[in-house]
């Protein structure tokens, strides 16, 4: 079996819980012997060059330290990587709601154009343009230029490489997903790991919500992150449920030493938020918690960690809720600063209104800390070993803060279980569900 | 011959309602909830099997005869919200073939944490029985079966004859539970041993379709029975009443099993029934059982990891008995009762942990969506009745 994979973050280079999917799944491929072949866009600005880079796994972790660039390259010893230069940087330019609203569509037609001549066999190794959208000064609506142009490339790929199933990595990719299940005949798997509902509510785009829709539609399966999410592809997009496969996300733990416990052992406790602060990670919630934890209690701090349209009005609720020298906000951590907040907290707290599946609690108890999250969020459907809260009660949110806080066996006992219980996921497990779907869709293709 | 020995235990726990740290009040328990429950249970199990063990008895002209441990808050429940319940324990009573065992009246785990108290609840017990059915128990059963040769010296010093618990096979070797014994070193009290082979045969498996033996008939069941003689005089069959409907429901056909048994017990020459009193006297023992540690009749561990298992557990018992001293010597009713409630053994069995990951069986039983919910609820209602030791106090 040899994948061909469309992605569109991976490791270093991350926003969310994409990348670091990506990185797990090809990882377990690697070691169940699959054969990837990943389609990366690397943002290289203004280089527009046509050209498909082939990467190895060790210049793509280039930089960092080179016994750790051995290792990651190792185990990624079955995948292939294929950078192509397109600029998909959707967090940036969509997650200010005004923004948002004038992504405007294009209509696929350079897409199918570079279809027809690669199906006609046509030289095709010119540059390739990003597409004009109906507005190209807007940069949202250069972002479907963007997902046009990642489609067109992976026209040029499709046509030069043999594999057996197609997996494409949310909306994004989807137009080229299509594209080269038309180019090469082989199935269309999908993977859903969030929905333009989850990340805006009700107030959805209608050219992205129809790029996921078209890309579910076509697929010959669908695989979700979550029984929640596969509800959402169901109602909100009409697919069929028994098209749908959910696949869990998962983690492997760690074989590095735990990073020392910081210095600054406090008499006061932490309680973190992390993860962007944007509408569909629930930061009110989490605000509103903790005023009413510091009704009972002062000897707490609450730590806000990420980036997103909310840092503002999250830093004003506070502020008007006359707590805001207890609630502290520290910007987009990455790497080392990650790892020792959640080593600094006592429980870290998921507040999502809406969360596919939400790995950071994994993270969070991987670096032994518990966790408390939201009833909507796909991770509880695996994870049993961890408090859970209806987003919208920050009354019990509160509630269960103060008794970790307080209750020193609470905390204690949800450590031991906790990390008991995610040692036992790993990504193996999920690319090994990856490879039953992909039979399922060879198999359907060939009946 | 070989004497079958029914003890049905009958409990409900008063649970709590949700009670969060934002809480103020001292409405601690679910009345609605513990009503509804009471009143399921007694449709399902305690109106329709105790109905028949007095059918049982009339037929089998008082040759057929049991015994019963009803925790205190359980019979209380049923004054308030099923007389027909109490009614029924009545009547079994008046036919003279029902024994009643003591226990600890709140059904708590006082032995392990305070003596005092253990022996209170006891006497409060003892007390009720007496009250409602004119009855001195003189065989004590500890909650869950919690047992160890302090339990019997205790049990001995308090005057009880004799003490049911598990027959453990770790400790009896290759000896058999249907025997009596001995704790070491006393004359008194003679231990009856759970026969948790034949137990479980009906508590657990009796409605398995799995189980090699299902359907099992009152005929085999009375074979296996009968096999005692010659090794042993007793079969002791110990077990909650509510398997009877509640543990394994009607369609299992559990209820006609219990209807056909003491025929066929009894039509196999010399076998019969006895209450536990009735065994102590008629039998002998046959040396000493020897329970230095805890043992119990819970999961197949038989210890008391259902209870103790974590450190939730025994960090909310530790707290509550903390309050021991300060709640009685305030000597205010209402506060002593909430406290005693709180000590019913089911509170700590709810933040169990070991079964969470696999417990559907226990899940029916669990009014929480997990062990850290009923930790955290149960921790808030103590920091509230500790709220009202502190005011106590100091108004004082």
């Amino acid at each position: 079996m040899k994948v061909l994979m469309l992605g569109w973050e991976f490791p270093p280079f991350i926003s969310g819980g994409l990348g670091t999917a990506c990185y797990g799944l090809t990882r377990g491929m690697s070691q169940l012997g699959t054969e990837v072949l990943f389609v990366l866009p690397k943002a290289v600005p203004a280089d527009y060059s046509s050209h498909v880079r082939l990467l190895t796994p060790t210049a793509l972790f280039a930089g960092g330290d080179s016994d750790e660039i051995e290792r990651k390259a190792a185990e990624l010893a079955g995948v292939t990587f294929l950078a192509v230069s397109a600029q998909m940087k959707p967090y940036d330019s969509m997650t200010e709601p005004g923004k948002r609203r004038f992504l405007l569509g294009t209509d696929m037609k350079e897409v199918d154009e570079q279809i027809e001549r690669a199906l006609r066999g046509d030289d095709d190794s010119g540059p390739i343009e990003a597409a004009k959208s109906t507005n190209a000064s807007d940069y949202a609506g250069d972002l479907m230029g963007q997902v046009d142009r990642y489609a067109r490339l992976v026209v040029r790929i499709a046509k030069r490489h043999d594999f057996d199933v197609i997996h494409a990595h949310d909306w994004l990719t989807y137009r080229g997903g299509i594209a080269a299940a038309r180019i090469s005949g082989k199935p269309l798997v999908v993977h859903v790991h969030s929905t333009e509902f989850d990340r805006s509510g009700e107030n959805v785009n209608q050219v992205v919500y129809d790029v996921e829709r078209a890309g579910m539609h076509t697929a010959a399966r669908v695989i979700t992150v979550s029984y929640l999410t596969k509800r959402i592809v169901t109602q909100r997009y009409g697919v069929d449920p028994d098209k749908i496969d959910v696949v869990y996300n998962a983690i492997d733990r760690n074989g590095k030493a735990p990073a020392p416990i910081p210095a600054i052992r406090r008499n006061e406790r932490i309680v973190l938020f992390l993860g962007r602060i944007t509408m569909q990670k629930g930061p009110e919630y989490f605000v509103r918690a903790a005023h009413l934890v510091l009704e009972k209690m002062n000897n707490v701090r609450f730590l806000m960690a990420g980036s997103g349209d909310m840092v503002r009005s999250s830093i004003e609720l506070a502020a008007d809720l006359g707590i805001g020298h207890k609630v502290l906000f520290t910007g987009f951590l990455r790497g080392q600063d990650v790892e020792t907040v959640f080593r600094m907290a006592d429980l870290y707290v998921m507040p999502s209104v809406s969360e596919p599946f939400g790995i950071a609690p994994l993270e969070a108890i991987n670096h032994e800390t518990p966790v408390l999250i939201s009833k909507q969020s796909g991770v509880s459907e695996i994870l049993r070993h961890a408090l859970k809260v209806d987003f919208w009660d920050v009354e019990e949110m509160a509630n269960k803060i103060i008794a970790v806080l307080r209750h020193p066996p609470l905390q204690a006992t949800l450590r031991e279980h906790s990390v008991l219980e995610v040692s036992r996921f790993s990504w193996r497990d999920s690319a090994a569900n990856c490879i039953g779907v992909y039979q399922k869709a060879v198999g359907q293709k060939g009946s | 011959m070989a004497t079958v020995c029914f003890y049905f235990q009958v409990h409900q726990p008063c649970r709590l309602r949700r009670y969060s740290i934002f809480n103020a009040d001292h409405q601690y328990f679910d009345h609605e909830k513990n009503e509804q429950i009471c009143q399921k249970v007694a449709h399902k199990c305690y109106k329709p099997a105790m109905s028949l063990l007095l059918d049982l008895i009339e037929v089998h002209d008082k040759r057929f005869r049991c015994s019963f441990s009803v925790s205190g808050i359980a019979l209380e429940q049923f004054e308030q919200y099923s007389p027909e319940v109490l009614e029924l324990l009545h009547r079994l009573n008046d036919t003279g073939c029902v024994e009643f065992l003591a226990e600890t009246y709140y059904h708590s785990l006082a032995f392990l944490y305070s003596r005092a108290e253990f022996a209170r609840q006891i006497k409060m017990h003892e007390q009720k029985i007496g009250e409602l059915f004119g009855q001195q128990p003189s065989v004590f059963r500890n909650t869950e079966l919690i047992y160890n040769n302090e339990v019997a010296r205790f049990a001995a010093n308090m005057g009880f004859k004799g003490v049911v618990c598990e027959g453990v096979d770790r400790l009896l070797g290759h000896r058999s539970p249907a025997f009596l014994y001995l704790p070491p070193n006393l004359s008194t009290p003679v231990l009856l041993l759970k026969n948790y082979r034949l137990s479980d045969d009906i508590a657990f498996r009796f409605g398995n379709r799995a189980w090699p033996e299902w359907p099992l008939t009152a005929d085999r069941f009375a074979n296996w029975i009968n096999d005692i003689n010659g090794t042993g005089y007793v079969a002791n069959l110990f077990m909650d009443f509510e398997t009877l409907g509640e543990h394994q429901w009607e369609d299992t056909g559990i209820f006609h099993f219990l209807e056909d048994l003491p025929g066929k017990v009894m039509s196999r020459p010399g076998n019969d029934f006895a209450t536990v009193s009735e065994v102590i006297d008629r039998f002998p023992t046959s040396g000493e059982y020897d329970v230095p540690q805890l043992t119990s009749w819970a999961d197949t561990e038989r210890d008391l990891s259902a209870w103790l298992g974590n450190s939730m557990q025994s960090n909310a018992l530790t707290e509550i008995y903390r309050l021991e001293s300060a709640v009685v010597a305030k000597g205010d009713p209402e506060l002593l009762d909430d406290w005693r409630r709180l000590q019913t053994s089911d509170h700590f069995y709810y933040m169990c942990t070991k079964y969470f990951a696999d417990g559907d069986v226990h899940k029916y039983f669990i009014p929480y969506d997990s062990p850290y919910d009923s930790y955290i609820n149960f921790m808030n209602v103590m920091d509230n009745l500790r709220g009202r030791l502190r005011m106590a106090s100091v108004a004082s």
